[in-house]
């Protein structure tokens, strides 16, 4: 190769790792506020601030779900596999929640009971997609329990 | 090393004349590609057993996501070669580039809110994934920007490869971000490493989504150079030569045309 072109093709190097180099430093120092959520066992265990809005996301623990029977309240577990964190909420949930599914919930965390109120419930959607006679076989072959222990909830 | 063969393929008029036969074919494979993934993902393949049909918009937000990603190396690489051997062509393939991914960007950026509404419940999320998507748009727009903010073709064009190249860092942050933080945005379902977690009868289809749209993608760069060849070349001889219907083989001009001429 030609010196001049080697010179060039060291400064398109140069350009390059040096700008990853950068950004990689940033993106480690922000590694903590560029997470959309916080997992339970960091709201458990008191990393979070309290009466602030945060969010928070996990597994919806299976039989959890209680539906207060006169208003819209419902109220759930969340789950990391770690802590569970009790979410209570007022409104229509997104059509895919479900119990073994995972939930983005937006609210405050209540310093006096330590229960995440939430004013807004997301489904985080997993990346399994299958037909519906795929899934009643599966169903037939494990039974049909949902769990979160296969989960990969982003933590 | 002989590096002679490597600045032939740098002509310009090389390459307009090269695709001016390959367009044809790659147009017809592309219609073709697209309406049989189009047809098969949209009228065949199985509804999901949770989303139902929401999730055939997967048949154009991946392949989109895949080639705003993939485009952004064709440009930072023509962008380098560029720099590095001062050739035209590579840098004409790289003002080509960016509207063609800032298409595809704002199309997986829609087409994902759409998704996202039923799905997630919400249009929008300032997550990892979304937002280092929403920048990718941003640097495509920046770089159609710089292109234009030179009076000088050359300055434009060393500007812009810089700016491609930085940008670089973005694209393994894209594809990374639904791993390395907590994110709205579910995994990946296509990894390189392992299985797919999507069963075959929707896969397919959407194989066949993604080809199409690399053959897609490569028409789209190839009419937009050959448009961009023009416009840069437009005062050489073959350009002209192009626009008058001459073929190359009238060229030189016999004496009995001169002498016509003169009459």
């Amino acid at each position: 190769m030609h010196p001049a072109r080697k010179q060039r093709l060291y400064f398109v190097l140069f350009i390059v790792i040096f700008s990853t180099v950068a950004i990689g430093l940033m993106a480690y120092a922000l590694r903590a506020n560029l997470s959309l959520f916080y997992g339970p066992a960091q709201v458990v265990s008191g990393q979070v601030p309290f009466d602030t809005r945060i969010r928070a996301g996990g597994c919806v623990v299976p039989g959890t779900v209680a539906r207060d029977p006169d208003s819209l309240q419902v109220g759930f577990l969340i789950t990391d596999g770690v802590a569970n964190l009790q979410v209570y909420y007022t409104g229509i949930l997104p059509d895919l929640f479900g119990e073994g599914e995972a939930a983005v919930v937006n609210g405050m965390v209540r310093e006096d009971d330590g229960a995440f109120y939430a004013s807004e419930v997301l489904a985080k959607h997993d990346e399994q997609y299958m037909p519906p006679e795929v899934a009643e076989a599966m169903k037939a072959y494990d039974g049909g329990e949902k769990s979160c222990e296969d989960m990969n909830y982003g933590t | 090393m002989n590096w002679q063969w490597f600045h032939r393929l740098g002509s310009p008029r090389w390459f307009f004349e090269k695709t001016d036969r390959w367009l044809p074919w790659l147009t017809a494979v592309t219609l073709i590609l697209l309406l049989v993934g189009t047809v098969w993902g949209l009228l065949f393949a199985p509804p999901d057993y949770q989303q139902g049909n929401s999730y055939r918009i997967i048949y154009i937000h991946v392949p989109a996501a895949f080639l705003a990603l993939a485009g952004y190396y064709v440009m930072a690489i023509s962008g380098a070669i560029g720099i590095i051997w001062k050739m035209k062509l590579p840098y004409m393939m790289m003002a080509a580039a960016a509207p063609i991914g800032a298409a595809l960007t704002f199309v997986s950026l829609v087409t994902g809110a759409i998704w996202g509404k039923p799905t997630w419940g919400t249009w929008w999320e300032w997550d990892a994934r979304i937002t280092s998507m929403l920048i990718l748009f941003f640097l495509y727009i920046g770089i159609m920007a710089l292109q234009n903010a030179f009076r000088n073709q050359d300055s434009a064009d060393k500007a812009c490869a810089i700016l491609a190249l930085v940008g670089t860092v973005n694209i393994p942050i894209i594809y990374k971000s639904v791993d390395w933080w907590n994110t709205l945005h579910q995994p990946a379902t296509l990894k390189l490493t392992s299985a797919p977690t999507i069963h075959a009868t929707m896969l397919y289809p959407l194989l066949t989504m993604v080809v199409a749209f690399y053959c897609l993608y490569a028409l789209a760069l190839f009419r937009y150079t050959r448009v961009e060849i023009l416009r840069r070349e437009r005062r050489t001889r073959w350009v002209a030569d192009l626009a008058l219907g001459i073929r190359p083989g009238d060229r030189p001009r016999t004496q009995k045309q001169d002498t016509e001429a003169s009459e």
